[in-house]
């Protein structure tokens, strides 16, 4: 160790210096943990393993996540709590509102885009004012073999079953608080729950299926007023729902 | 100016370094050549061995301060689950009686991932900034945020196993912090897309805390894991931008805490205590600048060395109030 006539070797590191070599190091490390960590969250959204059902007035998609500052006022102010924050497994997803229809439709119990009011960075963009301005999705027939309506039956009870919580604005009953759909039993001689509980007017419609007046049958048809607030499919009685709607992201590799 | 643009870089990952003799005051040298004379030392040290003897405990403002936070976030939770519009939403975003309030953090990732600027995020994010401006900018760190509640108490096991040897803290490079600032603001921008908010956990903490527990908050327990067995903090002192974004803000705060050199007997209990205890460095024999000065931007307010110093050598203080009275 103290032979001078050794050749002069890479100076050992004083104790201070391999710490600080090793704080490097390890800062280093960590930088890239907590780079990699966030960029987990672009998987989900690239590969597109999650198509949701955005609220009214939602951005197209990418430039929504990138609006979205993830605070919930949106769900805060929906009397039908039908907006739902989305969890860890989205990715970049993560805290951004979605509406699972199925379960709690828009229903527009709100008189119109109380979400939209909310929303503190124009992800629901102000540039809607009204219900049938929204453009959330389209609702489209997915399973006419197991439509009531088209197989020309009727429908009695409730419609989602005693144990369903979600809510609908029966104005019949009262216009300012939503009804639980479990409260209201149906008696009806042919299905028309997509037709009769719909917000829109002129967005769907039972069209005939033949020629012969005594054809009970009927289909449902949806227009171009659609704006796949969910209505339908949370009421249709099937299980798994006749109609359902498909979100953009759906209508766009449809296209 | 020289001497707080230090301070300032310190913030940013400089190193602390002692008051160079061109930035010490006449008087701050003249007092530090007293507290050198034997007498002094010596007198010093009896005070400190009495301290020792007799521990004085006091967890004032730490109380304030946890009581301050579970209020904060008590109000978004009952506003939420009793519909009473208090503060509607969440940390990244609320409405504090129908006024727009927003992190100055999340405002900027969405502002450059979205590139567009809507008004009322404007208005949330200049009051927001101004609000915590006034109080001391990092303030809202050790004020307001759920995680840092959640990491204080994560602190207290870590510091439970330091003392029995059964884990060692391992510091990482202050500078970080700001590399990943740039690095987080660069991706919003760059990808589109929030990337830090998710795995942002004050969002998260905050979020479950008002809309029901997420799968999400797995990460936010993992993070106090390493906090708990790795290294003390880490995620509030090496990491969050937030944390950056709000120092900045309060760089020049009206609420400041003051060092009285004079009072101080330099056994270092503040530091101890400290979040970011670079700030503290000052309190070392010869590194103040000035018989008193405010310790600096990266200071979070928390007051834990106002309640651990015997002395009542560091106090709240408000800038220019002296002036003023």
């Amino acid at each position: 160790m103290t032979d001078a006539s050794q050749t002069p070797k890479k100076p050992r590191l004083t104790r201070r210096e391999l710490e600080r070599r090793r704080l490097i190091l390890r800062t280093v490390g960590l930088g890239v943990a907590a780079v990699a960590a966030g960029l987990v969250g672009w998987y989900p959204v690239y590969r597109k393993l999650f198509d949701r059902l955005r609220p009214p007035g939602a951005l197209a998609e990418k430039e929504f996540l990138a609006a979205c500052i993830k605070c919930g006022q949106c769900v805060q102010v929906c009397p039908v709590e039908a907006i739902k924050l989305a969890d860890g497994d989205e990715g970049y997803g993560l805290g951004v509102p979605y509406i699972d229809a199925r379960a709690q439709a828009c229903d527009f119990s709100c008189d119109a885009v109380q979400c939209v009011l909310a929303c503190p960075t124009g992800a629901l963009s102000h540039a809607i004012a009204t219900k049938e301005e929204v453009t959330m999705g389209f609702a489209r027939l997915a399973r006419p073999e197991s439509c009531l309506a088209m197989k020309g039956e009727g429908f009695t009870g409730l419609a989602r079953g005693y144990d369903f919580t979600g809510l609908l604005r029966y104005e019949e009953i009262d216009r300012w608080e939503p009804q639980p759909v479990a409260s209201h039993p149906y008696e009806l001689d042919l299905c028309d729950l997509c037709v009769r509980e719909c917000p829109i007017q002129g967005a769907i419609s039972l069209e005939r299926i033949s020629d012969d007046p005594a054809d009970p049958r009927r289909i449902p048809t949806v227009h171009k007023a659609c704006v796949g607030c969910g209505t339908c499919e949370m009421i249709c009685p099937t299980e798994p729902a006749a109609i359902i709607i498909d979100t953009e992201i759906t209508l766009e590799a449809q296209s | 100016m020289k001497w707080f643009l230090h301070k300032l870089a310190m913030m940013f990952g400089a190193d602390p370094r002692k008051a160079a003799p061109t930035e010490e005051t006449d008087a701050a040298r003249e007092m530090k050549r007293f507290k050198k004379t034997p007498d002094q030392v010596q007198k010093r040290k009896e005070i400190i061995d009495h301290e020792h003897q007799y521990p004085l405990v006091s967890n004032k403002w730490r109380n304030m301060r946890w009581a301050s936070i579970i209020l904060i976030n008590a109000m978004f939770i009952v506003s939420f689950a009793w519909d009473v519009q208090l503060v509607e939403g969440s940390m990244s975003a609320s409405r504090f009686l129908g006024f727009h309030m927003a992190d100055p953090n999340a405002a900027l990732q969405v502002f450059l991932a979205y590139k567009d600027l809507v008004l009322n995020l404007v208005i949330g994010t200049v009051t927001v900034v101004l609000l915590w401006w006034i109080v001391g900018g990092r303030a809202f760190c050790s004020w307001a945020c759920p995680y840092h509640l959640l990491a204080e108490w994560a602190e207290a096991i870590h510091l439970f196993l330091a003392k029995r040897g059964w884990v060692k803290d391992h510091p990482f490079h202050r500078g970080l912090r700001v590399v990943l600032w740039f690095i987080f603001m660069g991706l919003a921008f760059g990808t589109g897309y929030t990337v830090f908010e998710y795995i942002n956990p004050v969002g998260i903490v905050s979020r479950a805390l008002i809309y029901g527990p997420t799968v999400a908050v797995v990460w936010v327990i993992f993070l106090l894991g390493v906090e708990i067995f790795f290294s003390r903090r880490f995620w509030c002192r090496y990491v969050c931008p937030i944390g950056l974004t709000y120092g900045i803000t309060g760089a020049v705060a009206p609420v400041q805490i003051k060092y009285d050199l004079e009072k101080c007997v330099h056994e270092g209990e503040c530091r101890a205590v400290c979040l970011v205890p670079h700030v503290l460095e000052i309190t070392k024999m010869g590194y103040a600048s000035d018989t008193t000065e405010f310790i600096g931007p990266d200071c979070t307010r928390c007051g834990l060395c106002v309640d651990a110093c015997p002395q009542e050598a560091l106090s709240f203080t408000i800038r220019g109030l002296d002036k003023i009275i």
